[in-house]
């Protein structure tokens, strides 16, 4: 959208405003495929908001980036004029212990708040599908792991933000309290929207103690089996931090993990009884809960995040089987069973028959939804990255308000927004 | 802000009491009398006379909610039992221009459901059906007039209830509860309504139905959803709700703790909460408190006690033991003289009756009272509970004290009489110091009962311009003519589509007579 006539003085603008720190962008900092001209990386709520009134008054596309962990999600934007880096907002602003919360500049990393926050014996309890993702990347993609089961996902653990709107205006919601009602939770609306919004640059977030003691156990399991087993161990009474299912390409069989966090005398006690709902071949499983969470896919991969409720996750399993059968298709599942949130990662040799298979998975989901967190371009010109969405109409309207000209990540949200 | 009668005294003047505005419940929509002539005249063919109430001493009955003090008789009142029905009504609404409130069971404290003279209130109170209820799934889905215990009572069969508990839970509807974003004593533990759910049907103020979220978790798009759980019914109806269920936990112990004082308590609860228990409920009642329940209800709380703790554990029954040894330490330490375990059911009603009575008890010992409700970090607990006292001595009133220790969500109650001289004011003084004190420390002015009519001129102490503005922006692409419950959350709405510095001339809604600039 900028004129080539204007570049010099654009970039210029934006240094000024950035404190110095903006620059010609270069290959790696290429969103989704597609290249920006500029990257800011603004060190204050105040720098930011001086970057964005540039970027309004020249009308500049802007994606915002976290720690650039999951770039390649989402459509591809429609254009790109400047990248506006988090990583120089990376401060654990104030950690009150005694009320379990924790303000954070948007680019810290969810590593680096828990060094702080471990420290108190306490966490941010949010694992990570991509390592070193910042604390407000993850808010912004919805990231979550086995552990949303019990602490939930970043719609549950972020008490308000600070952000700066695409017109350059700072605003804040929410607050630094567990309890509060007043206003619209416009942290809320923020989240899962992709920088499509604005920009957030700090955020309150709420933390939860360490637990003296945690153990996961495994079973494998045929995948009926393996899905009823997860099912009712997320309705036992033994109160689960999480509840995995893992099946691998080509596998007729799935392993159930739960995860038991506690005392040391509790989780002993819930351990033999979660054995109980896992069958004869349950075991403690020696497994780190960032492993569990990693989703391990090659860029040629894609990745769908499925979405089912409780019960449907058997349907979810048993068609990923299914694709394979019929097409030269690999498919990998794991994911909260207990959540009813799962990733699917596929790679096959035809573009056409991984289109096929995201559309049965997305079949499969039934009363939920199926999104392509990641494919290779061939792939996403051949499927519906999002997938129908209920209140598209209202969510434009969102759109028009916050960012009437569509300048902030065009095209990468739901519905081209 | 404002009073409680706490007997059917004779009805109390609507004078408001902000900081400096006062909400009259319709600042901002205004429909005319034909307008409004053509609304009664539409819906009364389409629903029949019995649905659509215009008689005044009908209508009167709806003129406030569970805020007494503020008063408003709506133009009609439409008694709706679907959600074709809320459709018509809002289109109808939006096509002649004339404002709308929705209102569950009137059991709200801030004044939220407080009509519009010139307006429709839509009373869905008669949508009570529980639709499905689907244990293994973990979810219901029910119409927005249900009572929040009856879908416990519907999910507890099959081992399962609804977690998010307010006081009012045996009268309070969901859709109350989604408007408010309501909470209750477990929210320490369970969250509040807006972690509980998942899914809404719902029309917006031009009448456009739409389904927000899904049975699922994650939906796709912007989270409308959680932006409209709590938005107090300004950005349209909700005439569906999908919940999630909670599994009812294997072991439920409940304790009753006595000490000398509420700094005592104070170090008890964050003592517990530092050891890294999180109980489902930590609840503090201070002297004037518990002798008020006692009056009431004959609770039996400790003898001599000037606060004393409700502390409820739940979960596997191992890791309540191991907790309980913990918690029974802590108090011990900070002092607590006695500790009572409820041995059965029974007993633990009633430790939770002296506490569940507490609002409608100080009835018994002050002729008025204001109940606030203000959120603190729970480390300024202490501090803030002794400027409250000073604040109470300074102006010659009681305040007892009840609140959600764990989450330091206060709820002051301040005791006056109205039929004092001064008194009134005196006690509004105190109940507005104590919202600017939570400020102070970094809170909030509402932890659980909302903004609604009450506190909308404090929204600007605790936001700014530009926060409120942002906030107003959802408020816009919702509803740009400011017809779902206008005058509420909002100390002054946005003339929508105005971009600043952009826009020249005047704003097609102003010309065409819609709107008026503030």
């Amino acid at each position: 959208m900028a004129t080539a006539a204007s570049v010099g003085s654009a970039l210029d603008e934006l240094a000024t405003a950035a404190g110095g720190a903006a620059v010609e962008a270069g290959e790696g900092d290429a969103v989704a495929g597609v290249r920006p001209r500029y990257v800011a990386t603004p060190g204050s709520t105040d720098e930011a908001a001086a970057v964005l009134r540039v970027a309004a008054a020249r009308g500049l596309q802007v994606v915002v980036r976290g720690r650039g962990t999951a770039l390649h999600w989402g459509v591809p934007p429609r254009g790109v004029d400047l990248v506006v880096g988090t990583e120089r907002l990376d401060q654990v602003v104030e950690h009150v212990a005694g009320d379990l919360v924790c303000v954070v500049d948007a680019g810290t990393t969810i590593d680096a708040l828990n060094a702080e926050a471990g420290r108190h014996g306490q966490q941010l309890a949010l694992d990570q599908p991509v390592p070193g993702s910042s604390v407000a990347g993850a808010m912004a993609t919805t990231r979550s792991g086995p552990r949303r089961l019990l602490y939930g996902t970043p719609r549950d653990l972020v008490l308000g933000i600070t952000m700066v709107r695409p017109d350059g205006v700072v605003a804040k919601a929410g607050g630094k309290v567990v309890k509060n009602v007043a206003g619209y939770d416009i942290a809320k609306l923020l989240g899962g929207a992709y920088g499509t919004l604005g920009l957030v640059t700090r955020l309150v977030v709420r933390l939860h103690p360490l637990p003296p003691e945690s153990r996961w156990m495994r079973s494998t399991l045929p995948l009926p089996e393996a899905a009823s087993a997860a099912l009712a161990l997320t309705g036992s009474q033994l109160a689960p931090s999480a509840v995995e299912v893992r099946r691998e390409a080509g596998a007729d069989e799935a392993d159930v993990l739960v995860l038991l966090e506690g005392t040391q005398r509790g989780v002993a006690a819930r351990s033999d009884a979660a054995a109980g709902l896992l069958g004869q071949e349950a075991q403690v499983a020696d497994v780190a809960t960032a492993d569990l969470a990693r989703i391990d896919a090659e860029p040629a991969d894609v990745v769908v995040k499925v979405a089912v409720p409780l019960t449907g996750v058997t349907a979810v399993l048993a068609a990923a089987r299914d694709v394979e059968q019929g097409q030269q298709v690999r498919c990998r599942v794991q994911g909260s069973g207990g959540s009813g949130v799962l990733m699917a990662v596929l790679s096959g040799e035809s573009v056409a028959d991984v289109a096929a298979a995201v559309e049965r998975l997305r079949a499969a989901a039934t009363g939920g939804s199926a999104v392509v967190l990641q494919a290779p371009d061939d792939v996403r010109a051949h499927v519906d990255s999002w997938g129908p969405v209920g209140g598209l109409d209202l969510m434009r309207r969102v759109k028009d308000e916050f960012d009437p000209d569509h300048r902030f990540a065009p095209g990468r949200f739901v519905g081209g927004i | 802000m404002t009073t409680h009668p706490t007997s059917d005294q004779a009805e109390q003047s609507t004078a408001r009491h902000g900081p400096d505005d006062t909400p009259t419940g319709a600042d901002d929509a205004r429909a005319d009398g034909a307008a409004v002539a053509a609304l009664i005249r539409r819906l009364t063919e389409s629903f029949g006379e019995r649905s659509v109430l215009t008689d005044e001493a009908q209508r009167r009955t709806y003129e406030c909610d569970g805020l007494a003090a503020y008063s408003v008789v709506p133009a009609v009142v439409v008694l709706t039992t679907n959600a074709e029905q809320v459709r018509e009504v809002v289109a109808t609404c939006h096509e002649l221009g004339v404002p709308f409130v929705a209102r569950g069971s009137g059991t709200g404290l801030s004044g939220g459901a407080l009509p519009v003279a010139d307006g429709a209130l839509i009373v869905l109170s008669q949508m009570r059906d529980i639709l499905h209820v689907d244990p293994l799934a973990q979810r219901a889905v029910v119409q927005p007039g249900v009572i929040n215990l009856d879908v416990t009572a519907a999910a507890k069969p099959h081992g399962y209830y609804y977690a998010p508990d307010p006081s009012s839970q045996q009268i309070c509807s969901i859709g109350g509860n989604v408007a408010e974003n309501s909470g209750g004593a477990h929210c320490l533990k369970y969250g509040f309504t807006t972690n509980h759910v998942l899914a809404v049907d719902m029309i917006a103020p031009d009448g456009q139905p739409s389904t927000l979220g899904t049975v699922a978790p994650d939906s796709p798009g912007y989270d409308l959803l959680g932006t409209v759980v709590g938005s107090e019914g300004t950005l349209g109806v909700v005439t569906e709700v999908t919940v999630r269920l909670t599994r009812l936990p294997e072991k439920v112990t409940t304790l009753l703790a006595g000490f000398r004082s509420t700094d005592d308590a104070g170090t008890a609860t964050s003592a517990i909460i530092g050891a890294g228990v999180v109980p489902a409920a930590i609840e503090m009642m201070d002297q004037l408190a518990i002798e008020a329940a006692e009056e009431a209800v004959q609770c039996g709380y400790p003898q001599g006690a000037r606060a004393v703790l409700v502390i409820e554990l739940d979960g596997p029954a191992p890791e309540v033991d191991a907790q309980l040894d913990e918690v029974l330490r802590h108090c011990e330490e900070a002092g607590a003289f006695e500790v009572r375990q409820a041995q059965d059911d029974t007993e633990r009603a009633l430790i939770w009756r002296g506490r569940k009575s507490a609002f409608a008890a100080v009835g018994r010992i002050s002729p008025d009272y204001i109940v606030q409700d203000g959120v603190i970090p729970r480390t300024a607990l202490s501090e803030v509970l002794h400027r409250i006292d000073e604040l109470a001595d300074e102006a010659g009133i009681r305040v007892a004290n009840v609140f959600h220790a764990g989450d330091g969500n206060l709820h002051p109650l301040v005791l006056f009489d109205a039929g004092q001289d001064g008194e009134t004011e005196r006690a509004e003084e105190v109940s507005g110091s104590i919202l600017r004190l939570c400020l102070e420390h970094g809170g909030s002015i509402t932890g659980e009962h909302g903004v609604g009519a009450d506190k909308a001129p404090y929204m600007a102490e605790m936001f700014g311009p530009d926060d409120l503005d942002t906030m107003q922006l959802l408020r816009c692409a919702f509803d740009p003519r400011h017809l779902s419950n206008p005058g509420k959350v909002f100390p002054t709405p946005r003339l929508c589509g105005e971009r600043p510095g952009r826009r020249q001339g005047a704003h097609p809604l102003q010309e065409a007579g819609l709107a008026e600039v503030f």
